[in-house]
């Protein structure tokens, strides 16, 4: 895994390069060589397993952190690349020629953070958000609590003391 | 039973309201707007007393459930059908479609795209018909009461007869539930289907008004 990383690592800039064990390994990489890299990975060094895509909002540096996790089933190896990219007009180029699953990943991400994939079939169509006009809601500014008080009506709480409660209930003379 | 009241009338009619008794479609595109029916729910009127009495009694031993979960509180439903608390006991079956239903049981929490389905199959079911909230999460939102998505009261976009409280109630407490169902059927108070036919206006806004892209007929049967 550390040779193959360090091999890759002068032409694709690869950053923070962090071994976790034999068979886990994370780097950094950035939107412009993404693409380049998937493909020389799933092609030439059998990670032919796109296991997940994922992001973090990290509000406070102003970025995303978007997550791809590859997996070789031949060495029983992972690999996780990391690429952020801010959080305004986010972008990134979209890999679904490369696994067709990215489409249904790229889908979510475009609604729950907003982040623009161009070339992604059925972005911009509901998925899970079908019926909802909000801003993407897994955005860490976005106050869900505010938001569902202003939207949807809430029925009116009452709370009883158990002891007390059952008390009036079977001892109502007392 | 539900502790609704009825607003006050807006001014102005909202698009989909033709007259009193045509609904208008609107939301769908012009050539599809004759496929649907415009008219109504109307109320159901009883018959005399001892034949609304048997009827009654007829309607509480076969009550026949969809079987559409909306949440997580659904798996409780699957139990009730096994030899253990055996549902089939009390003249009750999960049916595949909703016309062949006649309770609806919600599941659970209702998220907008689940609330959509449950519009449209409530009013495709025949009359009589009922409505079982099971969960907290159908009551007041439950867990979710903070979440974006999910509906926190569930009687004001359909009439609810029955609440189960829990997350998630035992299978004993569903059926204890369903045997509420059929004490309030025998007694003629289960009317959920007249009270949406009543407050139809009410029930319709309420739906658009949390549905933002409403695209169906204003009325499904
Ligand atoms: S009340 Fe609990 S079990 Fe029921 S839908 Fe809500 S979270 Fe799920």
């Amino acid at each position: 895994m550390q040779e193959l990383l360090d091999n890759l690592k002068e032409l694709y800039a690869l950053n923070g390069i962090t071994l976790r064990n034999p068979s886990l390994a994370w780097a950094e990489v950035t939107p412009e060589r993404l693409v380049g890299l998937l493909t020389q990975l799933r092609d030439a060094h059998g990670f032919t397993h796109l296991v997940l895509m994922t992001c973090v909002d990290w509000l406070e540096d102003g970025r995303f952190q978007v997550t791809y996790l590859l997996h070789n089933y031949t060495t029983r190896q992972d690999l996780g690349l990391h690429v952020y990219v801010g959080r305004t007009a986010s972008e990134l180029p979209s890999i679904h020629t490369l696994w067709e699953q990215g489409r249904v990943y790229q889908q979510e991400l475009h609604e729950m953070f907003g982040i623009y994939f161009p070339g992604s079939p059925g972005l911009g169509e509901p998925m899970i958000l079908e019926s909802w006009d909000g801003p993407p809601p897994m955005r860490r500014d976005f106050d869900t609590r505010v938001y569902s008080e202003e939207t949807y009506s809430h029925r009116q709480r009452t709370h009883h003391e158990p002891e007390q409660h059952m008390k009036d209930r079977l001892y109502p003379e007392d | 039973m539900s502790d609704i009241e009825q607003k006050d009338k807006p001014a102005t009619q909202p698009e989909w309201v033709k007259d009193e008794r045509t609904l208008t479609n609107s939301a769908l595109p012009s050539e599809e707007q004759d496929w649907f029916c415009d008219a109504r729910p109307r109320r159901v009127e009883k018959h005399w007393q001892v034949l609304e009495n048997f009827m009654n009694w007829a309607r509480a031993h076969s009550l026949w459930i969809l079987a559409f979960g909306t949440g997580c509180g659904a798996i409780e439903m699957r139990p009730l059908v096994t030899a253990r608390y055996d549902i089939s006991r009390l003249g009750m079956q999960m049916r595949p479609t909703p016309r062949q239903a006649s309770v609806f049981v919600i599941g659970g929490y209702v998220s907008l795209k689940t609330l959509k389905r449950i519009v449209r199959s409530y009013e495709q079911m025949q009359g009589p018909k009922f409505v079982v909230a099971v969960c907290s999460c159908a009551i007041n939102g439950g867990m979710y009461w903070d979440s974006y998505n999910t509906i926190k009261r569930i009687d004001e976009y359909i009439p609810v007869d029955v609440y189960v409280t829990g997350c998630m109630p035992r299978p004993e407490a569903v059926l204890a539930g369903f045997n509420l169902l059929k004490k309030l059927i025998r007694e003629g108070k289960a009317e959920g289907q007249n009270l949406y036919a009543d407050k139809f206006d009410w029930y319709k806004a309420n739906q658009k008004q949390v549905i933002k892209d409403w695209n169906m007929p204003d009325y499904n049967w």
